[in-house]
């Protein structure tokens, strides 16, 4: 909402504060002001002059020669000028030598403006510019009265007659002013018009608040006579004002009426229009005039539209509606859609003799709903759909009846139909001065208090100890709102400072918290960077991972309105995300890149989808570059060892990960349990994702981890007495994993095995085809003495005899 | 035989003297103290001496190898001292080569970011809590004052899954999730992700992360948050960090507040960073509307509690100066590895 200074000063007269003191309070005190615009800041030294005397430049066909007079005494100086449109005796804005201008006169606007000096215009003297309303930083669809092209003329407009040489004519033209632009909150509806904030504004600065003083001439004739009005859906339309205007007179505003609408943003178009439009803005009440003779059977008749009903609306546009939209009928046919838009078979016209005049309340909840359905949202639609005032109403459009008769737009009929059933009564609060105060932490006395709440017309009723809400504050509801109206006047920066007391608690983080802060640490350990990714993504995600149609991955949550197909389902493993940023740092030839994600998959539990998916929190890791399968695996280990899982960890190759490489692939287990999986990428899908290079993933799925991690190390002595290690060397089928040799190694080396380690690895020469040759050294060590030959012989008889069963052949 | 000995010991430290290496020295010592060295071989003559001579003779031996072993040992050590220094000489690198750096992950700036805010209110006796990301219509609106229609809901632009479900919109879910269990007193934050329908820019992201604050005991007061806020803003932008609070609505606190820090740019002055106001918007609070607790089951006239909310990425961005959005999710490692 922006509005100009002046008009709030108008309703708050004694209000004397710079635009910075005003923004600074009344942000403090709960209306928002997110700016304001000086309308004269690059305005300088800029008085009303009058051509008295012009000559045709000597040096150039397009240029003229003028005297103009400067001050009432007579002063004048000489100002060459090309403008088309001035005559001796024009009354001009003129911005004298050292003054400044905002801009251009095309339009363009100059930052800080652009400063005028004395000079030559080929070989004539110029002492300063006369002025477009372009130049003074507005346009002709602000300023309708200035001329198509040149130079402003206040000796052309009535209203400026007598005005005076010399005086400045940027007060003249309104430009002494200032927007200011607010940010209202959705709960103040009040404040969303002058008087609401006129209204804050007195309190704030604990000025008087002279609200304007409405009263109407009206002719002896009844608006009931003219119009009838049957309001059918009353659930949607708590009150309906139709007044009577005729022999109306169309014509454009007064200037001071001009310039608030012009200060305001708004496009002075001519009286009547205006008047509904500065009514708007003074009361925020939205009104509509319609064509009374258009209106046949001169009645008014709301309901719900019918379905498929069909109605142009006054933009042109053909609009289909349903039974769930309001429309305002005359006998026949609707005549607008209520409270959202007028329709062509009823506008005003310049050959409009009575007008209708409407001012309705209409349920917000159904504007809103409305006016998304059919696309169309409009000033008055705004307004609506925050639930207006019904009292409001017949003040607004009292208001521009005043306005027609004091404009002279035409005669006002007296009377007016009023259908309002149900009349909104005042709300009461139970005024707690005590609980204010222990909900703010303040001692704000209880007479301090009520001034507080007088300041905004909120009464106190001394019998009932209540306060008397008006019905224009719907925001207004508990004891806790009252409490913010005290607390916005009283100074939110008043209010101490203080640390909650009571009963101490421990801060912390939760178990899986601790979990995933230690598995990040190991993780950026070996170089891996954390990347955060999209929870939603594309189906098409599926066939770039290539997993199979019938795949359970492909059960998914589906958003009904996403942003589009590329973020329309929610993840259910989380590989997309790291391949597409594995991608990106590839395309920009980043080298060795490592990421990892600690991001949550949702799997539905039933579909389609009527209870929350289950959430599942996975660490996702993926490089390329520097590294292998096995530096990933090395990575994954020392995660699962700094979390407390200490026991062997198992990798089985049989992952039937279609999105990994067949060969290169492995289900993580633990405890029996798949923990997660890893592997290298399969080519394939390195290719849907251009990726030039081989890359590895690694998923660990964190409640599995969570729920086997631990902090419980225990100490285990450091060895007093020697180990005995042994090497063995074997020729085995290329099949056999070395994991089923390392299985028979554990399950037969009994209590004296301390560890192995595999020292050679080797295929082809001098092994026979299909076979490799592997070999490890074996440790072994007691706790309680030094071992002996027969000791470690007979654990390794049991080692190699098991090694046997798998046809493994012992070398020499 | 005195003579020879004289003319070997003179010979054995002449050569010692002329060495330059230790392996020379070693070859030395053997060809005169060695089992066929010439020492030996006199005393392997010693037969020969008549017995009466044997013990001078003897006396002579071992004083001629007494005086070669020490000067021996005096050559060697200089020789070894000499071969240290040769040595360190030849090991001097160019310390000004770039150095090997091991490859080590950076954090995200949203985590550091979370990491610092968690710290600080821990610190407080605060929880760290999570909720669901999907979340139901009933947590994420209703129960927060939020009813059915309500155009806060629109201002939103949620992201429903259906009309009952929907993708969280706010951390807030979980302060309701969490008074509903009914463990009294309550001090938590809840970070995560959230999701509003904002296209993609500079911005705005359709999913980022907010962080949730909720106190709730008895005698809590508008006071209180003033002063937890005013000392997070101290520990997280600085002690000389002042904070605003200005009057807002939200529909599940009352009274309400935005909090305003001084820039952490320009201190209060004003500048491009704060756009001449001094001051950063960095958080939405206030008291927790007597409707919501109702509604979680706790008794507005016994319980009172503040909440606050604040975006996590706002903080990073604010933090880092970062100016685009979108480089929190493209994780181009050039980027991360700033922090």
């Amino acid at each position: 909402m922006n509005t100009p200074l002046s008009w709030i000063k108008a309703y708050v007269p004694d209000l004397d504060v710079t635009a910075q003191e005003y923004t600074d309070a009344m942000t403090l005190s709960g209306s928002k002001v997110e700016g304001y615009e000086k309308l004269d800041a690059d305005l300088d030294k800029i008085i009303v002059g009058k051509i008295l005397k012009i000559e045709k430049h000597p040096d150039a066909d397009k240029l003229i020669v003028c005297q103009v007079q400067i001050t009432k005494d007579g002063e004048t100086v000489q100002i060459v000028t090309g403008a088309p449109n001035v005559k001796e005796g024009d009354i001009i804005p003129v911005v004298l030598d050292g003054g400044r201008v905002a801009g251009g006169h095309d339009g363009e606007k100059t930052p800080g403006g652009i400063k005028i000096k004395k000079g030559k215009l080929r070989g004539v003297e110029s002492c300063g510019m006369m002025c477009s309303i372009e130049e003074l930083g507005s346009t002709k669809e602000m300023y309708p009265d200035a001329p198509e092209n040149g130079i402003y003329i206040f000796s052309d407009n009535k209203e400026y007659d007598g005005i005076e040489i010399g005086s400045s004519a940027i007060e003249a033209l309104g430009l002494k002013d200032v927007t200011i632009e607010y940010e209202i909150t959705s709960n103040r509806v009040d404040c969303f018009s002058v008087i609401g904030l006129a209204r804050e504004a007195a309190a704030t600065f604990r000025k008087k608040f002279i609200p304007p003083v409405v009263t109407v001439k009206e002719n002896d004739e009844q608006a009931k006579d003219y119009i009838s009005v049957v309001v059918e859906d009353k659930d949607l339309c708590p009150r309906y004002i139709a007044r009577v205007v005729k022999n109306i007179n169309i014509g454009p505003s007064p200037l001071w009426m001009q310039r608030r609408l012009a200060a305001s943003g708004i496009r002075p178009i001519n009286n009547i229009v205006d008047i509904t439009n500065y009514v708007m803005e003074e009361y925020a009440q939205p009104m509509h005039a319609y064509d009374l003779d258009l209106i046949e059977g001169k009645k008014i008749i709301v309901r719900r539209a019918k379905d498929n009903e069909e109605f142009q609306t006054l933009d042109g546009v053909e609009r289909k509606l349903d039974s769930s939209i309001l429309v305002i009928c005359d006998d026949e046919k609707p005549i607008g859609i209520a409270g959202i838009m007028g329709g062509e078979n009823s506008k005003i016209t310049e050959d409009a003799k009575t007008l209708l005049f409407e001012a309705a309340c209409f349920d917000g909840t159904n504007i809103r709903l409305s006016s998304k359905k059919i696309g169309l949202r409009t000033d008055a639609s705004g307004k609506f759909e925050k639930g207006l005032d019904p009292n409001n109403a017949m003040e607004a459009i009292n208001r521009a009846c005043q306005l027609i008769v004091e404009l002279g737009a035409g005669e006002v009929v007296g009377g007016c139909v009023d259908i309002y059933d149900n009349v909104r009564q005042p709300k009461r609060i139970p005024f707690e001065p005590d609980q204010i105060n222990k909900l703010l932490g303040t001692d704000i006395d209880k007479d301090t208090q009520l001034g507080y709440l007088k300041s905004v017309d909120l009464e106190f009723d001394e019998e009932t100890q209540e306060i008397v809400v008006p019905t224009w504050r719907q925001d207004l509801e508990c004891s806790a709102d009252i409490a913010e109206e005290v607390a916005r006047f009283y100074g939110y920066d008043k209010i101490p400072t203080t640390l909650p007391c009571g009963e101490a608690t421990t801060g912390k983080l939760s178990f899986k918290l601790r979990i995933e802060n230690i598995a990040r640490s190991v993780a950026e350990q070996f170089g891996f960077n954390e990347g955060m990714t999209y929870s939603f993504e594309s189906p098409k995600v599926y066939d770039k991972l290539l997993i199979s149609k019938d795949d359970k991955l492909r059960q998914n949550v589906v958003i009904s309105n996403p942003l589009g197909e590329d973020y329309s389902i929610m993840r259910t493993i989380p590989l997309n995300g790291m391949l597409t940023s594995l991608s990106t740092n590839y395309n920009r030839r980043n080298k060795d890149v490592r990421l990892y994600e600690i991001g949550n998959i949702y799997l539905p539990k039933i579909l389609p989808v009527t209870e929350l998916p289950e959430e599942r929190t996975e660490l996702t890791l993926g490089m390329y570059g520097e590294g292998d399968f096995f530096s990933l695996k090395g990575v994954i280990e020392e995660i699962l060892e700094k979390i407390g899982m200490k026991k062997i960890t198992l990798y089985d190759p049989k992952a039937g990960k279609p999105f990994l490489h067949p060969g290169r692939q492995a289900n993580i287990i633990y405890d029996n349990v798949v923990i997660g999986y890893m592997g290298e990428v399969h080519p394939e899908v390195l290719d849907n994702y251009d990726i030039g290079e081989k890359a590895y993933i690694a998923v660990l799925d964190m409640p599995e981890l969570v729920s086997r991690a631990s902090f419980d190390t225990k100490y285990t002595g450091i060895a007093k007495y020697p180990a005995v290690s042994r090497d063995i060397s074997m020729v085995m089928k290329k099949e056999i994993l070395v994991g089923e040799v390392e299985e028979i190694i554990r399950k037969n080396g009994g209590n004296l095995l301390e560890s192995y380690k595999l020292f050679d690895i080797y295929e082809g020469a001098q092994i026979k085809e299909g076979y490799k040759s592997v070999a490890y050294s074996i440790s072994f060590r007691a706790k309680d003495r030094t071992l002996e030959d027969k000791d470690v012989n007979a654990v390794m008889a049991k080692i190699l005899n098991g090694l046997q069963k798998l046809e493994i052949e012992l070398r020499q | 035989m005195k003579e020879k000995l004289q003319s070997i010991m003179e010979e054995a430290l002449a050569q010692i003297n002329g060495a330059e290496n230790l392996e020379q020295l070693n070859d030395i010592k053997v060809a005169f103290l060695g089992k066929k060295g010439e020492l030996t071989s006199v005393l392997k003559s010693m037969k020969d001496v008549a017995p009466e001579d044997r013990p001078v003779v003897g006396q002579l031996v071992n004083d001629a190898r007494a005086a070669i072993e020490e000067k021996l040992e005096e050559k060697k050590n200089a020789l070894g001292k000499k071969a240290r220094e040769e040595q360190i000489k030849r090991e001097t690198i160019d310390v000004t080569l770039p150095a090997k750096k091991p490859m080590v992950g950076h954090r995200h700036p949203n985590t550091i970011a979370l990491d610092e805010v968690e710290r600080i209110f821990i610190g407080m006796g605060y929880e760290v809590v999570e909720g669901p990301e999907v979340e139901y219509d009933y947590y994420n609106f209703e129960a927060l004052n939020i009813p059915a229609n309500h155009p806060a809901k629109d201002e939103q632009d949620t992201f429903y899954v259906n009309s009952n479900i929907l993708l969280r919109t706010q951390t807030s879910p979980v302060q309701v999730r969490v008074m509903e269990q009914g463990h009294l007193p309550i001090r938590m934050i809840a970070p995560g992700r959230v999701f509003r329908s904002d296209e993609v820019d500079a911005t705005h992201s359709p999913s980022f992360h907010q962080i949730e604050g909720l106190v709730i005991d008895k005698n809590i007061t508008f006071s209180d948050l003033k002063g937890t806020l005013a000392e997070f803003a101290k520990q997280l932008f600085g002690e000389n960090t002042k904070v605003k609070f200005r009057p807002h609505h939200f529909p599940f606190t009352e009274p309400s507040a935005e909090v305003d820090v001084t820039c952490f740019k320009c201190g209060g002055d004003g500048c491009r960073f704060c756009k001449g106001s001094g001051w950063i918007e960095i958080l939405g609070c206030g008291m927790v509307h007597p409707k919501v607790l109702e509604m979680s089951g706790i008794d507005p006239k016994v319980y009172s509690g503040f909440a606050f909310g604040m975006g996590l990425e706002r903080i990073a961005l604010l933090k880092y100066e970062i100016d685009d959005m979108r480089l929190l999710y493209e994780n181009d490692t050039r980027f991360l590895k700033q922090f």
